[in-house]
């Protein structure tokens, strides 16, 4: 997938060139345009103006930088879609820095690094996955004898976008958890000079990333995002209200413990803990695993994983969030309805997005009395963390 | 002869941030320092924590080993509150831990390691007729076509042609420790393509029964996936049919593909046989209950033991109060000194980073020199991991094991010593992989078997609430991972975690100098007859060290003796 395609891409050649060469008809590309579409959560009116927008770039150059972390958000992008679509989405880039998979070491990858730069400078896309560790000047995680922190300021400044791929990157999730020992921040405790997609989740779901990729691609800046730097057409809905267990959460039908008839019956999880009420996440519409499940979908109560301080403010996994209105279709309707009516959505996406429900600005918002409520009794960690975050 | 100073940093295709320093004299290696250099303080984070959410704080210790952590959680925190699991939950975790270990196992071998052996330019003049030969020779399977090693090779042409590398910039190809002809450079890269499309597929099985993958969902006191062949939202005869095919496919590359590779891609480096064996010590805390429980010794598939000064006579038996853990050349203080070593229990991690402010150059001129800390057994390093579990089977006469390392040093026309080395390390993972995918189809009729006979229990829900719990407990759980021995040990006082503490693989095997100057298992195999012709290409460095297939995330953990948060970190 991350391999090249039959045929070189000569200089100052299209994509839309390029996919003839490799001997891809019209009506094939089409059908791609129009499923990155419907990850994207857009209408399929647009799926000519993606196929525009794809044949006319090229590939432009990806630097991935992984600092605090623990590779699981590089392992879940290998996990992306269908083979012959994932092919094609990962051609569209040359992926020149990427620790997991490139062939050199040492000298001869910072080298290629700084080539990337130099050659790509301000039209290179920035992934990133980690936190950088702010204590003791930045001694916890270092790379070539660097700070993490100095690499990431100089690899950042001349990016013309910024990805923060997964909970690490996005707010610094396990390790920036209470006590938070490294003091452990998100790229956008960074980098302040451009706006930074947050690409929620512990780890996310790959085809979410390569989705914003093409996004930016697409359309020339980044997707909608919410007030916390996630784009709409990923985490535009709460869990709860996509759930295929709602209508026995509405009905009353709940496993009371793991394993028991109603388990087996494939009832709602929210009395074992699941957070799905209080979380914004795709999980229940793209799936995991080339859609193959999810984790209320085999059986685990949602953790919450999409949301900022989940570890803290989600925890205990296994206690039930309180006081989550239940029984009401219609309340729910309701209420995301007002909530709708402060969401703002921006870019070129807008009108083929406003279907989506937009969170609204204020964390707590987005449904009295359901949504974003802390537990109510603090628990170990129930207090947001006491780290260095921004 | 003057000594010159090495450094590779960021060692690439490992988990993590890990800097190999070296010095070089006349072609050799002199000199060894292994590096991490990532600290994240995970165990501080559980204390205070339920115990029934610990496995997914740990699980996030490390996405590549993803589950290992969570399992060895479940076993630990089970062990303290005295839970058994159904058989059911048995298997099925017995499922998802194997076949991380097998797809884990092929992406190392393809896509971490491969490069260190196989020239992607070199494949360019490969004759795919005779690519295909070789393929059609040792496999059957049935992609070894002529037609298809072309087209592989009309896309690297096309690559390269591009002139935009991507992540085959700056590679070492052309470089003279390449030995493998262009046709087997072809198929090795066609197959790193294809490895890429199976190992997508295969994981898949951690979606059914966790969720998703990477970081399943586990569950203390079983498993959460409900079995119900009727259900709809449930383990049922769909989902049974999608896991066989996952089963039947992993276990077909795996004989078809990467064992056939291993080998033939091991007979061009046969010398290899004899570089970079190091330390001649090796444990394995065994793996794969089968109807008992890990703790029991009898019920598992892979032996527990310790094989001492290489001598492939004798299994001494594992006992865990023998670990102690020193931190002489580590980024930490003990109060009774640098010099002493202490057992888990007794721990103590206060960071203390003694190393130069950034940026810097060396650390070798450093007393202290990683987070890494350093495990011995009985005072002595040890190498955890498959070539270990791999061992101890043989020497214990396991006939699975007996018979497809035999089969290996047949094939190679070498004798048993050739394990001992950075090539048995590559080796020993291919056979267990092997046996592992075979094995899993056992597991996967066993639970399907229990299942007819009218047994879909997944979970054991007697001490699941608190108020079953005693005021004090404790407890460890063992796990052979990927990557090696795995151990968490957790004490819980009144409902909650008092204590947290991981012993991991990759502390083992990246481990610095002890307290007696004894080099850890990376140091002391890039010592032991190494080879680095071109200091600026350091090539060989990253085979010895990729064939530990090393886990830097999961190698640095920290926790105060006390439970106490760390509150006080020096920085000279």
């Amino acid at each position: 997938m991350f391999f090249p395609t039959s045929h070189p891409w000569a200089d100052g050649e299209t994509l839309g060139e390029h996919l003839q060469q490799r001997g891809v008809d019209r009506r094939e590309f089409l059908t791609f345009c129009g499923e990155i579409g419907a990850i994207l959560g857009l209408s399929s009116l647009l799926t000519p103006k993606i196929a525009k927008a794809l044949t006319q770039v090229q590939r432009p150059s990806v630097i991935w930088l992984q600092l605090q972390e623990c590779t699981g958000c590089v392992e879940s992008v290998l996990r992306t879609s269908e083979p012959t679509i994932g092919d094609l989405v990962l051609d569209l880039v040359s992926l020149d820095y990427q620790h997991t998979l490139m062939a050199a070491a040492g000298d001869a990858a910072e080298g290629a690094l700084h080539d990337a730069i130099e050659k790509n400078r301000g039209s290179y896309v920035l992934l990133v996955t980690g936190s950088i560790p702010m204590n003791e000047g930045g001694i916890y995680t270092m790379i070539a004898g660097r700070t993490v922190k100095s690499i990431l300021e100089e690899v950042a400044a001349d990016a013309a976008a910024v990805i923060a791929v997964g909970a690490c990157a996005h707010w610094g999730s396990v390790q920036a958890a209470r006590p938070n020992p490294t003091g452990a921040v998100g790229v956008s405790s960074i980098v302040k000079d451009k706006p930074v997609v947050n690409i929620a989740g512990c780890p996310p779901i790959g085809d979410t990333v390569t989705a914003t990729v093409v996004h930016f691609l697409t359309f020339g800046r980044v997707p909608a995002l919410d007030y916390d730097g996630r784009p709409t057409f990923a985490y535009g809905k709460r869990i709860h209200d996509q759930c295929p267990r709602r209508a026995h959460f509405d009905a009353g039908q709940y496993t009371q413990v793991f394993d028991d008839e109603a388990a087996r019956k494939g009832w709602c999880l929210y009395q074992v803990g699941c957070k799905g009420p209080a979380c914004f996440s795709p999980c229940p519409i793209f799936q995991w695993n080339t859609r193959t499940s999810w984790p209320i979908g085999a059986g685990h109560p949602c953790i919450g994983c999409t949301e900022r301080h989940f570890w803290d403010t989600m925890t205990p996994f296994y206690k039930r969030l309180p006081a989550v209105a239940g029984f009401g279709v219609e309340r729910t309707a309701d209420t995301i309805g007002a909530a709708l009516a402060v969401g703002a959505a921006a870019g070129v996406a807008t009108h083929a997005v406003a279907t989506s429900i937009h969170r609204a600005r204020h964390r707590k918002l987005p449904v009295a009395g359901q949504g974003q409520a802390p537990p109510a009794e603090p628990g170990p960690g129930a207090a947001p963390p006491s780290g260095k975050e921004e | 002869m003057a000594r010159q100073k090495v450094v590779v940093d960021p060692i690439t295709r490992i988990e993590g941030h890990l800097r190999i320093e070296v010095q070089a004299e006349d072609g050799r290696i002199a000199d060894a320092w292994a590096s991490s250099t990532q600290f994240r303080g995970i165990e501080i984070i559980l204390q205070g924590r339920d115990p029934r959410d610990c496995w997914a704080f740990t699980q996030r210790i490390c996405g590549v080993c993803t589950t290992v952590h969570a399992l060895a959680s479940c076993r630990a925190v089970e062990d303290a509150l005295d839970i058994t699991i159904p058989p059911n939950a048995q298997l099925i975790r017995n499922l998802v831990h194997s076949m991380q270990t097998v797809q884990d196992h092929v992406i190392h071998f393809y896509h971490l390691h491969a490069l260190d052996w196989v020239d992607v330019v070199s494949a360019l003049s490969a004759d795919p007729a005779g690519t295909a030969a070789i393929a059609k020779a040792i496999s059957p399977w049935p992609n070894n076509s002529e037609t298809h090693f072309r087209e592989v090779q009309d896309r690297v042409q096309a690559f390269v042609a591009s002139g935009q590398l991507g992540i085959f910039t700056n590679g070492y190809w052309g470089h003279p420790a390449y030995k493998l002809p262009p046709e087997v450079n072809l198929l090795a890269v066609a197959h790193y393509l294809e490895a890429l499309d199976w190992q997508r597929d295969v994981i898949r099985l951690h979606a059914v029964f966790g969720g998703k993958n990477p970081h399943p969902n586990f569950l203390v006191g079983g498993m959460a996936s409900a079995i119900n062949v009727e259900g709809t939202a449930t383990i049922n005869a769909e989902r049974i049919t999608d896991l066989y095919g996952m089963i039947r496919r992993a276990r077909r590359f795996v004989e078809q593909v990467y064992w056939p590779d291993l080998v033939a891609i091991a007979g061009f480096y046969k010398e290899w046989g004899a570089i970079g064996g190091g330390v001649p010590n090796y444990m394995a805390v065994g793996e794969w209950p089968e109807g008992g429980t890990y703790r029991d010794v009898d019920s598992l598939y892979f032996p527990r033991g310790i094989i001492l000064d290489n001598d492939l006579s004798t299994i001494h038996p594992y006992d865990q109060q023998k670990v102690e853990e020193y931190i002489t050349s580590s980024w930490y203080e003990y109060e009774g000194g640098d010099e002493v070593g202490l057992h888990p229990w007794e721990g103590e991690t206060v960071p203390n980073y003694t190393g130069p402010e950034p940026p810097w150059t060396f650390l070798q001129d450093h007393d202290k020199y990683t987070w890494m800390k350093s495990p011995r057994y009985e005072g002595l390093p040890m190498q955890v991991g498959p070539l270990p579990r791999m061992l101890v089977a043989y020497v214990s006469g396991h006939e699975d094991v007996q018979a497809l390392v035999n089969e290996a040093l047949g094939k190679l026309e070498v004798g048993p010593e050739a394990l001992l080395s950075t090539l048995g390390r590559t080796a020993a993972r291919g056979i267990e992989t092997v046996l592992l995918a075979a094995r899993q189809e056992k597991w996967m009729d066993d639970l399907v078997a229990r299942i007819r006979g009218g047994d879909v229990s997944t979970f054991s829900q007697e001490k699941w609430d608190p108020s079953t719990w005693p005021s004090s407990a404790q407890g460890y759980g063992y796990l052979d991972a990927a990557r090696g021995a795995l151990g968490h040990w957790v004490q819980i006082e009144n409902g909650a975690v008092s204590r947290y503490q991981c012993v991991v693989p990759s502390t083992w095997n990246c481990s610095p100098r002890d307290a007696q100057g004894q080099n850890g298992p990376y140091e002391a195999a890039l010592m032991d007859n190494h080879p680095l012709a071109i200091p600026e290409q350091p090539l060989e460095i990253l085979r010895t060290i990729h064939s530990f297939d090393p886990c830097m995330a999961c190698g640095v953990h920290v926790l105060d003796a006390n439970g106490d948060p760390i509150t006080e970190v020096k920085v000279r």
